[in-house]
């Protein structure tokens, strides 16, 4: 028991960070950013490939982190200065990457048994691995605060918030929305590397379902943490990404429910339809039992002038 | 300090809904000049607007600002010489972020925008500064998200984004028609406080009569794509809401119709 759930949260903090990249697109920017199930992989694919031929982890990992940019200034570009719908550029790059990623790795997938990864020197004592990663998620995570409260990173903000305003004043929103998927996609590749490392392989299906995952993580912090502020946010974020994985750990232990390991992805377009559909049917209910009461008030209130 | 030659802009060209916006429009605004701009409905006055802000193109003529020419700007780039306020309180402002960092963002008009504090110690203390002038307490609100304040408090901030930084231009479309009168007032009140004291060059489009001959010390009437008239500040001082509309119906040759037209 005590074991599923330290591996959980190893998981979610190592998924933490294709938390955060889609918390960029999808929250900051308000650009549903379809590339990450292409970028993940893509990121796990220069992260093996770079290690099986000898090199450092960390300068393997540093180069998913480039291929990420990379991948996601490509759908900024098609969105932006090719015009093309958002939903139509993500779809387009996570399908190239997959050829890419197939290109980069030479086969569908790369092993990594006995190779030293980031985790080789910590592997063998538990508490030191999450130490590590969540030291390392966390720097990250503030790094990242600290970008969104500079010029340029409020500029980046605005521009899902209100871009004819920061147009206004000088913002230019192409290239802050390619600043911005290119970030995130950047985060998501650091991801796919990491959780290569962890696995031992990397693979070219490895991307499937991930901007759902990285959505669940999203929307499960927020639920429980809030959204005050950005550096809130980011927290609840990577929250959210720990506590998405342990609530996997413990359905799959339950074992009257008898899940299978395949049935991980219908198990979080669920959490995210639930997470999605509630605050929508509350607010409904809210509104109405709202104004229901306002104007009983007004009509109360009428009466007791004795009519208009 | 604005100069638009023989601008042009056609909507639709070459379809049925072909529709003439501004047809070889001529205007020169002097540094200083106050200028109100009114017209009935379809006039051009909000076009006028977008192409001197970048957001539209002409399709013949030239803008210029200070002498250079700006036509070939998009808008982002000619935000460094146009501060603007538009007639949604909700367009001026990003709502989820505080108003400090609104005012930030302003702050950078034009600049390229790097990776120092957005809101540093020194800037917050000038932002406090420049809250207090609009008397709406909201420099003790500084953390608040833009989108908790009311309408007239988000276009007050718009104001004080769009000139805290003394822009070369600054444009006003029907930037009180939203609000209700009393708040429209305040606007108006401080609008007028604000570009006084820093000498602003403003084109203000509304459709307050009594606004548009109360302010400024130009007023010019729009019909149909032109500028049918535009009224010097000896003439204006003593001009009245009938005596203008009696002028706009006698040279267009049909009253000024706006549905919102509010005659003050």
């Amino acid at each position: 028991m005590f074991q599923s759930l330290t591996g959980a949260v190893e998981l979610g903090l190592m998924y933490a960070l294709l938390a955060l990249g889609v918390y960029i697109t999808f929250r900051i920017l308000d650009f549903p950013d379809l590339t990450v199930d292409g970028s993940f992989a893509t990121g796990g694919a220069i992260a093996a490939v770079m290690i099986s031929h000898g090199y450092e982890a960390w300068i393997a990992t540093l180069a998913a982190f480039a291929g990420g940019l990379a991948a996601g200034a490509c759908t900024g570009l098609l969105h932006t200065k090719g015009k093309i719908n958002g939903l139509l550029s993500g779809i387009l790059m996570m399908i190239a990457l997959y050829s890419i990623n197939i290109r980069i790795m030479g086969k569908p997938n790369v092993s990594l048994i006995n190779a030293d990864t980031l985790f080789s020197p910590i592997d063998s004592v538990t508490w030191k691995y999450i130490l590590v990663l969540a030291i390392v998620v966390f720097a990250i995570k503030l790094l990242l605060d600290a970008f969104l409260h500079t010029d340029k990173g409020l500029a980046l903000r605005a521009t899902g918030d209100n871009n004819r305003m920061i147009r206004s004043f000088g913002g230019n929103t192409d290239n802050a929305t390619i600043l911005g998927i290119s970030l995130s996609n950047g985060l998501v590749a650091i991801s796919g590397a990491l959780i290569a490392q962890d696995s031992g392989f990397a693979d070219v299906t490895m991307g499937v379902g991930m901007i759902v995952i990285g959505l669940a993580s999203v929307i499960i912090g927020e639920a429980i943490l809030g959204t005050r502020g950005v550096f809130w946010t980011t927290f609840a974020v990577v929250i959210g990404s720990i506590v998405y994985r342990i609530v996997l750990a413990l359905a799959y232990r339950a074992e009257w429910l008898k899940l299978k390991s395949t049935d991980l992805k219908l198990i979080t377009a669920l959490i995210v339809i639930v997470a999605l559909v509630i605050p929508t049917i509350r607010r409904h209910y809210k509104q109405k039992s709202n104004a229901r009461k306002r104007t009983a008030e007004l009509a109360v209130s009428a009466r007791g002038k004795g009519g208009i | 300090m604005l100069e638009l030659n023989h601008v042009s802009k056609l909507f639709n060209p070459g379809t049925p809904d072909e529709k003439i916006a501004l047809i070889d429009i001529q205007l020169k605004l002097n540094p200083g000049d106050f200028v109100t701009v009114i017209g009935s409905n379809g006039a051009g006055k909000s076009t006028l607007m977008n192409i001197i802000s970048g957001v539209l193109k002409p399709d013949l003529g030239d803008v210029k600002i200070g002498g250079t020419s700006i036509s070939h700007l998009p808008e982002f780039q000619r935000s460094r010489w146009i501060g603007r306020v538009f007639q949604d309180p909700m367009a001026g402002t990003a709502p989820t972020m505080t108003i400090e960092e609104n005012l930030a963002m302003a702050y950078r008009r034009g600049k390229p925008r790097g990776l120092s504090w957005g809101v540093s110690a020194a800037r917050r203390k000038l932002f406090r500064e420049q809250l207090q002038r609009l008397g709406l307490g909201l420099e003790n609100r500084l953390k608040a998200k833009v989108g908790l304040l009311s309408g007239g408090e988000r276009q007050a901030l718009s104001l004080l984004m769009a000139t805290f930084t003394k822009p070369d231009i600054l444009l006003l479309d029907e930037h009180t028609a939203a609000l209700d009168p009393a708040r429209a007032e305040l606007i108006t009140r401080l609008t007028e406080s604000i570009v006084r004291e820093m000498k602003l060059t403003t084109l203000m489009v509304t459709h307050n009569m009594e606004q548009a001959i109360r302010l400024g010390n130009r007023l010019i009437m729009m019909d149909k794509g032109r500028i049918i008239l535009d009224i010097p500040e000896n003439r204006k001082r003593d001009l009245t809401v009938p005596q203008l509309l009696a002028e706009f119906e006698r040279i267009s040759g049909h009253k000024l119709a706006d549905d919102r037209v509010v005659l003050g």
